[in-house]
């Protein structure tokens, strides 16, 4: 029953021991497959024999994967190590997030409308704008993110060293949380993929540890540096632009309370907004066996060490932008939640009938019933799923009527029958 | 809230005036009763812009209001009824700049002098009557087709 308090846009329902997902609603954050104690929700994942059918694999770990793993190991002996276990090769993903940034640093600087921008790199927040707030559909920078661009870039280097094509290269990012594997298999934009799979970080984690213990070899590249280290954290986009009244927030509720305000009209003056909806941003993601504040430590540090020479040339990053490389185009479709009735009046006539069916209940949002709260409880009764006696609270009230006339009745009886006796 | 049914759904809410904790709160609770009958994505933005606004105005320089909102197919009404200053140029308070926001009121973000204007620009039909130190009712109409 955890999962049902959790899920933030009430989309979970327990019932007959059985939890169901309502599709529409869900945003595919992850939250239930952390909480559930019974593991009831299992995200599908790949292994590493389900890539097997490619020449040649190339490992792109999430730039979390760095602050999972003590203090003094180097991202570059990480991607060392990840040749150890299996992959062909590993990719850096930071670097191209700083690409990323000077893109955006362009988009900014080259468009004045809308305000603000949001940031589009983390997939349940483009998920929540599909489905609560469409109107903030053109507030999504359109640009593509790093592990796309990672991808990209790393299938199109080894094509040319290797005389390879594009299919014979698998490309597999290590991801820090669900919502990136459901991105990839379902995405908002219909467009081609680079990558071929995900793999989460925890599955490679294990064998990771033991071949760094085994090696301390590097890849043979110059550490990787720049400020794109810092994404993973909040405000780790926010750090690598230039511009000013840009800000970061994190957590589901506290995102949609800001979206809520830029939908009236508020925020016009802020220029981008980063969005993350883990409230520890990606070093928070469910896939992550470091906890968020070790791994937040580890970035700041390598950020410290490693982040202020960048790894990109500037100018060469503007102009592969003048030539679209981070364009993302196509517009995302808006997926809003099944409405009440499909016809307005209708529609109109059950919510007033979820008002007085939720004037009858406890208002407590027990759970017991199998719904988030007595608001969605009395909407699933008027949508005609439950009976409202399914309420414990109304059960228990129309017992207690009844048991009130039993014991008339017994009262009145026994009465009688105690006179007769007497006589 | 209390129900009033003289219409297919109605339903009353309560602002205080003062009350920045909870400022906004109205307009989102609308705007997601909105957003749950599936009405266009173009006119839920308009009406939260416009109950946004107002609401503000009764947190600002009221000190009670009451919100009542009215769905139809075909309209959504609301109505914003305050116990406060009343504004003692209707008109004036109407144009675009006009504002008698206090610095601290600037200080957070309003008294562009733009909240009135804006309402009525969302609107498709608005109404505003105002008596000085009683209080201001404001009546906003958005067709929904």
């Amino acid at each position: 029953m955890k999962c049902l308090r959790i899920c933030p846009t009430q989309a979970l329902r327990v019932r007959h021991g059985k939890a169901t997902l309502l599709g529409d609603r869900c945003i595919d954050c992850g939250e239930c497959v952390r909480v559930c104690p019974n593991h009831a929700f299992v995200p599908q994942t790949s292994s590493l024999s389900d890539f097997s059918g490619f020449k040649y694999t190339i490992a792109l770990p999430s730039p979390v994967f760095y602050s999972q793993f003590g203090k003094d190991v180097k991202p570059s002996t990480i991607l060392g190590a990840l040749k150890a276990i299996g992959f062909d090769d590993a990719y850096d993903v930071a670097c191209a997030s700083e690409s990323v940034s000077i893109a955006i640093q362009e988009y900014l600087d080259k468009n004045e409308t809308p305000r603000p921008l949001i940031s589009p790199f983390c997939p349940t927040i483009v998920r929540l704008i599909q489905i609560r707030y469409p109107n903030l559909l053109d507030n999504l920078i359109p640009i593509e993110s790093p592990m796309e661009i990672a991808a990209r870039e790393a299938k199109r280097e080894k094509m040319q060293q290797l005389g390879l094509t594009e299919h014979e290269i698998g490309a597999i990012y290590l991801a820090p949380c669900p919502s990136k594997m459901i991105a990839l298999k379902n995405p908002p934009r219909k467009k081609h993929s680079f990558l071929d799979g995900v793999m989460p970080i925890s599955d490679v984690y294990p064998s990771l540890i033991r071949a760094l213990a085994h090696s301390e070899q590097t890849n043979g590249k110059p550490d990787i540096r720049g400020l794109g280290l810092g994404w993973p954290i909040v405000g780790g986009q926010v750090a690598s632009l230039k511009a000013e009244d840009s800000i970061a927030i994190a957590g589901l509720s506290d995102v949609m309370r800001v979206f809520d305000e830029i939908e009236n009209g508020r925020m016009k003056d802020i220029q981008y907004i980063e969005c993350h909806s883990c409230p520890t941003a990606c070093v928070g993601g469910s896939f992550n066996v470091e906890n968020p504040y070790m791994a937040r430590g580890r970035v700041l540090r390598l950020v410290e060490k490693f982040g202020q020479e960048p790894c990109q040339d500037r100018q060469k990053i503007r102009d592969l932008y003048q030539k679209s490389f981070f364009s993302l185009v196509g517009r995302i479709a808006p997926s809003p939640v099944q409405p009440l009735d499909e016809d307005l009046s209708r529609g109109i006539q059950k919510m007033h009938r979820r008002h007085q069916t939720y004037e009858m209940l406890p208002k407590i949002d027990c759970g017991a019933c199998g719904a988030p709260t007595c608001m969605t409880f009395a909407e699933d009764v008027v949508k005609g799923d439950v009976e409202a006696d399914e309420c414990v609270f109304l059960a228990m009230k129309s017992f207690e009527s009844i048991s009130t006339n039993l014991l008339e009745v017994v009262g009145k009886h026994s009465k009688k029958v105690r006179g007769n006796i007497a006589r | 809230m209390k129900r009033v049914t003289h219409v297919p759904y109605s339903q009353l809410f309560e602002i205080e005036g003062k009350g920045f904790l909870h400022a906004g709160k109205v307009s989102s609770d609308i705007k997601a009763m909105l957003k749950e009958l599936g009405i266009d994505a173009d006119i839920v933005r308009r009406v939260a812009i416009a109950c946004y606004e107002a609401e503000m105005n009764v947190v600002m320089y009221a000190r009670v209001a009451t919100v009542v909102l009215e769905l139809t197919p075909k309209t959504i009404k609301i109505v914003v009824d305050d116990q406060g200053p009343g504004i003692p140029d209707v008109n004036q308070a109407m144009q675009e700049g006009y504002s008698t926001a206090t610095p601290e009121m600037r200080e957070l973000g309003f008294g562009a002098g733009m909240g009135l204007p804006n309402i009525k620009k969302n609107s498709d039909e608005f109404r505003i009557h105002s008596t000085v130190g009683k209080g201001t009712r404001l009546e906003i109409i958005i067709n929904v087709n």
